[in-house]
């Protein structure tokens, strides 16, 4: 079970680097004739409205779904675990308000606090991935925080103070590599909750524009043929679950 | 005790007060005016004066006259169509209320389900444990998709339009339901095998008690409480999933509203929105709290 998350992860991720490899197929440019056929040898995911090659634009869709994710998991994890080491090791008045911050931040549900940024930044792929990250600054900046305040409490950071290590000196070389374990099991989960909430975003029309092949994009696109092609809406929407399930039993994995 | 609900209640204003405030500012900072795109159309033919009239009409004056306007029930009005976002938010919120609600339930019933079975067999264990985890890597959009696609489309059970309410309800409940019942089943799941561990487990065993008696009478009522903490949680998520349900199904309520302030640039309306969706995290889990000591004598003194 547990090559099979890696499998789901380096597949997909050999889907965006080099897409010509797994299929012959154009994900833009459609043939009218072999139109809504079911999944075959010849179109495994079968085709769409236009004729176009179903996985061939899951496949060429993948690069919008990991791309976007990455960039949301580094919003959230640079800026969260930034904000958490700060608070963390200057505590006091600093440490409470910037907690206080992200307790209200977590008070608003990740979707609605996504749709706030995007009605601020507009539509747009990299819009939607920066909404979905800011959505996990606060769940980064916690954890960080609480790594940080054990970590600090340590008898080597006490030592590495007193042996001359000046403030900032200390926390780069030690405070922070001790820190991070846990913080990056969370950066594993959280790209898959980034795909899912893209997905999503895509799927309610903010995200790439119709003849770009994104995941959500492609199962809005499917639910107008609901009762006669059950492949355009069902197989996208099981490659989404296959990478979100990984993702998140490999972070389970590193933890 | 007193002392203690005074101050978790300050708090929860706190909270509140700064939700209301981060989300003005980030509204307020929009770069598109909303309110000038919309109205400087030329053919409705508006002279400057009128814009500007327009404009007052809308901003309300600022941040203090807002939070004023809030704490009398006074949302304005929507950017999109004129109405005052109270009439908007009260025409959704009841449809939004019953789905949330019946969903809620639905999951909790989930969870136990979950959690309870994979106490009891051996064999299913394995299986129920790795449910949670499936049911919220699926996207709520596609799992509705799906089950339109199920019982609507092969199985001809539910109709896709019209049917008696109970019909109407279902499909939505259920894709509501899914992604919210998995966290309070991972928790359930955790507290009942801590709770099985502690040594008043085997006593009660030895005295001839059964597997569910130990389970419902005595497991159950200590692992209520962190069940509890993430149930409290996870309420929020419903106005947040009830964007993706409502716009699946197609049905009118808070999550069919928001997405059209979305699309519309909306702001007074999404304002509204997230004041109400932070109002019931607040509420929610000031409740939780209250009904701890409640459930568990001991953190009442």
């Amino acid at each position: 079970m547990r090559w099979l998350s890696w499998a789901v992860i380096a597949l997909v991720v050999l889907w965006a680097a080099v897409p010509s490899l797994f299929t012959g197929y154009d994900p833009l440019a459609g043939v009218p004739a072999e139109k809504l056929q079911e999944p075959s040898a010849a179109h495994l995911f079968g085709t769409d409205a236009v004729g176009r090659d179903l996985f061939a634009r899951v496949v060429h869709g993948s690069v919008q779904s990991l791309s976007g994710a990455l960039v949301a998991v580094a919003v959230g994890l640079l800026l969260g675990t930034l904000l958490g080491l700060i608070a963390g090791s200057v505590r006091g008045v600093v440490d409470e308000t910037v907690m206080r911050i992200m307790d209200v931040l977590l008070s608003v549900p990740g979707l609605l606090l996504a749709l706030t940024m995007i009605i601020l930044l507009g539509p747009g792929t990299v819009n939607v991935a920066i909404a979905v990250g800011v959505g996990s600054v606060a769940s980064f900046a916690r954890l960080a925080r609480a790594e940080v305040v054990r970590v600090r409490r340590t008898d080597y950071v006490e030592a590495a103070f007193g042996s001359g290590g000046t403030f900032a000196g200390v926390l780069v070389r030690h405070v922070l590599p001790n820190s991070l374990g846990p913080v990056i099991a969370l950066s594993a989960l959280q790209f898959g909750v980034a795909i899912l909430a893209i997905s999503t975003l895509g799927f309610l029309g903010y995200g790439a524009e119709p003849p770009t092949p994104e995941w959500g994009l492609l199962i809005a696109e499917g639910r107008n043929y609901l009762a006669t092609s059950w492949w355009l809406t069902t197989l996208p929407g099981a490659v989404v679950v296959a990478v979100v399930l990984a993702a998140g039993r490999i972070s389970k994995e590193i933890r | 005790m007193t002392k203690y609900l005074l101050k978790r209640a300050g708090q929860a204003l706190l909270v509140l007060w700064a939700a209301f405030t981060a989300a003005y500012i980030l509204l307020q900072a929009l770069p598109g005016d909303s309110i000038l795109i919309k109205f400087q159309n030329p053919e409705l033919g508006l002279s400057p004066e009128q814009i500007a009239e327009i404009r007052e009409y809308y901003d309300a004056g600022g941040y203090l006259h807002t939070v004023l306007g809030f704490l009398h029930g006074d949302f304005g009005y929507s950017v999109d169509t004129g109405a005052p976002v109270v009439e908007r938010l009260a025409e959704g919120l009841p449809e939004t209320a019953k789905l949330a609600t019946c969903a809620f339930v639905l999951a909790v019933l989930l969870a136990v389900l979950i959690a309870f079975g994979s106490a009891y067999s051996g064999r299913l264990r394995g299986l129920l444990l790795a449910v949670p985890a499936l049911f919220i890597s699926v996207p709520a959009f596609w799992l509705g998709i799906l089950l339109i696609q199920i019982f609507s489309f092969r199985l001809r059970l539910v109709p896709v339009i019209g049917g008696t309410e109970l019909q109407q309800l279902v499909l939505p409940v259920l894709t509501l339901a899914v992604p919210i019942s998995a966290p309070i089943a991972q928790v359930l799941a955790r507290s009942i095998d801590q709770v099985l561990t502690q040594p008043f487990v085997p006593v009660v065993a030895a005295k001839g008690a059964s597997r569910s008696w130990i389970l419902w009478r005595h497991v159950a009522r200590n692992a209520l409480p962190p069940t509890l903490t993430v149930a409290g949680l996870v309420f929020g998520e419903l106005i947040a999933g009830s964007v993706v349900t409502e716009t699946v199904f197609g049905r009118g309520g808070i999550g069919r509203l928001t997405e059209q302030a979305v699309n519309a640039q909306d702001t007074p309306v999404l304002l509204a929105v997230v004041v109400l969706a932070a109002t019931v995290f607040v509420v929610v889990n000031l409740l939780v709290d209250v009904l701890f000591p409640v459930l568990d004598p001991r953190l009442a003194t």
